[in-house]
């Protein structure tokens, strides 16, 4: 099992945040089955303080993941949620953005530069948008989901791999935590896109009239 | 056609040909006997020692138009396809089905099947699929007269006469062009895991290889090696690769500080893959491998690829070192065996030699698991006599007297064809020169290469006929 390619990215940055002395601690948590902890090692071996798996069978929605979440921020308190802006397999984009709106506190996505401002307790981020790249300013504390252009993560190196082995992985349950994980989406029918038809070359205008009132029905 | 992917040799064929089918090449190799044409087998076109192009105007036979796979057999695992089909197409066509092609090398995207077979290439896989002479079943071949030679079998074991498809495998388009393949395919292994290791020294090279055949033998797959001087080029000049093991922070710029080519070359860098059927397994090996050589040493940094991603990143240093070369300028290749424990030493006397040279850079690299070197002098001004004659007789004199080969892999071609004495007796290169014009007397098939002198051989026989 390997990481979320945007959640390496938001590990990476809390890294180098914890190495430019902008913050204090770097905690990876990862929700789940037994196999998320391979993940939370990974987190670990790049450089992570500690871990916390929330363990469960239940499959997650992007609301019962940001609610979990957001228990354990009320717990622990941290300046700053760094997110992967979407998971590769739902492509949902969705739990950082809840996550603020639970917590109520000022969210920057799709951040491609982050700078953090200790003294003044807040943090400017350059995020990509369509039209191009907007720079936010927010109060700290904040959730920042991370894009592909954030940074390039490190490799995991052996001496850390082994010292990843004696760092804490702390468990709970959404139960401990109060939050109640029931599904509450249906998937009603999954189908694939029509399949591409190829274009037909006409021989006249009289065919192409033809074809437009009788197949296409647009005249 | 005309020039090898180096851009060192160069031919004035004026005519090329693309046949389709074996009928085609038979019908083509029987009008060129009659006719006394000269003839160059050409697949990919990626070849290290110039054997794939014209030395002067000999028409370009170029086998790319027959690139059909024949059939697969998803429970043996055999593969029959034509000569002309691209590795990596192969790779993944059996890939899709569960199985992996026996090889892989750095120029999978372009190299052609039956070009691998003619150089009995070696590659990345070696240590653990072994040679081609081993994995090749069967092979469809066309003699110099225009004779279709039907071995094309797809059997184990088959020991019925003398084993002719192995006199097609090697002999670089000298004695038959082959036309169709059956190779044995592996399973696609379950685990695929890669470790990038940091050594400080050659000598703990060897040690994590010693540790490396015993704590992970069986599921070893690859063990490569690079030195400081290769990893510089890679980082250099292909664009979007970077150490694995630099670090960006404060200690990066104690990482550049420890430069390359002083005394040792180090540190060096070392590419440990496995392959198995069992991910928790295989983890655990490796785990055990990895604390021993950080144990005593032999390592002082490294990682494992945690995804797809980097281990691909991992390869494409090593893999591309050869392209990064290319692009810096001209390059001298050697590709030697010789005793594990000798190789460095080569890189390092090469080194001493050329260091009055401005710009010219000598580094090795390469397959340490099967003692194959990579040698390579890098000269971004040119190819120059001066420096050839500092390298050449120098680099097969020495591999001659460690008893090793001037050609691990890449095979004879034009390059190497007058020095083929320092790795063979005349005996034998006497024996392979009356092979040669027995099966092609009037010398059509890849003229100059491999065989030193052979021509004068062919016109004496010649002669003879009249």
């Amino acid at each position: 099992m390997s990481m979320n390619p945007f959640c390496e990215i938001a590990v990476e940055e809390a890294l180098r945040l914890r190495e430019s002395k902008a913050v204090d601690e770097v905690v990876a948590v990862s929700l789940g089955p037994q196999q998320v902890q391979e993940t939370l090692r990974t987190a670990l071996a790049m450089g992570a303080d500690r871990a916390i798996h929330v363990s469960t069978e239940q499959q997650l929605e992007p609301l019962a993941v940001a609610k979990l979440l957001a228990a354990l921020a009320r717990r622990e308190q941290p300046l700053l949620c760094l997110l992967g802006k979407q998971a590769i397999d739902g492509d949902n984009n969705q739990t950082g953005q809840m996550l603020a709106g639970l917590l109520s506190w000022p969210q920057a996505t799709f951040a491609s530069k982050v700078e953090l401002d200790k003294a003044a307790s807040s943090a400017k981020v350059t995020r990509e948008v369509d039209g191009g790249l907007e720079t936010l300013s927010c109060q700290l504390p904040a959730v920042i989901t991370t894009d592909l252009r954030l940074n390039e993560p490190r490799y995991a190196t052996l001496p850390n791999i082994m010292k990843a082995k004696k760092k804490p992985i702390a468990k709970l349950t959404p139960q401990e935590l109060g939050v109640d994980v029931t599904q509450q989406l249906v998937t009603l029918q999954v189908e694939e896109p029509a399949q591409r038809k190829g274009g037909v070359v006409l021989g006249s205008v009289a065919e192409l009239v033809e074809k437009l009132h009788k197949e296409a029905k647009v005249i | 056609m005309n020039k090898d992917w180096m851009g060192k040799y160069s031919g004035s064929s004026s005519l090329g040909l693309r046949p389709s089918s074996t009928e085609q090449v038979s019908q083509i190799l029987a009008y060129c006997s009659l006719r006394r044409l000269a003839l160059v087998p050409q697949g990919g076109n990626t070849g290290l020692v110039g054997g794939s192009v014209p030395v002067f105007d000999e028409v370009v036979l170029n086998m790319s138009a027959m690139n059909k796979i024949l059939s697969f057999d998803e429970v043996s695992g055999v593969l029959v396809c034509q000569a002309g089909c691209i590795l990596q197409t192969l790779e993944e066509h059996v890939s899709q089905r569960g199985y992996i092609m026996p090889l892989d090398l750095g120029a999978k995207g372009s190299c052609h099947i039956g070009g691998n077979l003619s150089t009995n290439a070696g590659g990345l896989r070696l240590l653990r699929y072994g040679s081609l002479h081993g994995s090749v079943l069967g092979v469809e071949a066309v003699l110099p007269d225009g004779t279709v030679l039907d071995l094309l079998r797809q059997l184990r074991k088959d020991n019925t006469g003398y084993d002719l498809k192995q006199l097609f495998i090697g002999s670089e388009g000298t004695l038959g062009v082959i036309t169709a393949v059956a190779i044995q395919c592996a399973p696609k292994p379950a685990s695929v895991q890669l470790a990038f290791l940091s050594c400080p020294s050659f000598a703990a090279v060897q040690q994590v290889l010693r540790h490396a055949k015993q704590s992970l033998g069986e599921i070893l797959s690859a063990v490569e090696f690079l030195d400081q001087e290769s990893m510089a080029m890679a980082t250099q000049y292909l664009p979007g690769v970077s150490n694995p093991l630099a670090q960006a922070g404060p200690d990066a710029a104690q990482q550049q500080q420890q430069g390359g080519g002083g005394e040792q070359g180090g540190p060096f860098y070392m590419v440990v893959e496995t392959q198995g059927s069992h991910a928790g397994h295989d983890k655990e090996k490796l785990e055990g491998f990895l604390e021993a050589v950080m144990a005593d040493g032999s390592v002082a940094d490294g990682t494992l690829a945690e995804s797809q991603a980097q281990a691909a990143a991992i390869w494409r240093v090593r893999e591309g070192i050869t392209e990064s070369l290319v692009r810096r300028g001209a390059v001298y290749k050697y590709d030697l065996s010789m005793p594990t424990h000798k190789m460095y030493e080569l890189v390092q006397l090469v080194r001493q030699q050329v260091a009055h040279l401005p710009g010219v850079k000598a580094v090795g690299y390469g397959h340490v698991g099967d003692g194959n070197l990579h040698l390579n002098v890098s000269s971004p001004s040119g190819y120059s006599d001066e420096l050839e004659q500092l390298l050449e007789p120098f680099v097969y004199e020495w591999t001659a007297q460690q008893s090793g080969s001037i050609s691990a892999e890449h095979g004879i071609g034009l390059m190497k064809a007058p020095v083929l004495g320092y790795s063979k007796s005349s005996e034998a290169v006497n024996l392979m020169q009356r092979l040669k014009v027995l099966m092609d007397p009037h010398q059509i098939l890849n003229p100059y290469k491999v065989l030193p002198g052979v021509e004068h051989m062919g016109r004496v026989e010649m002669y003879d006929d009249r």
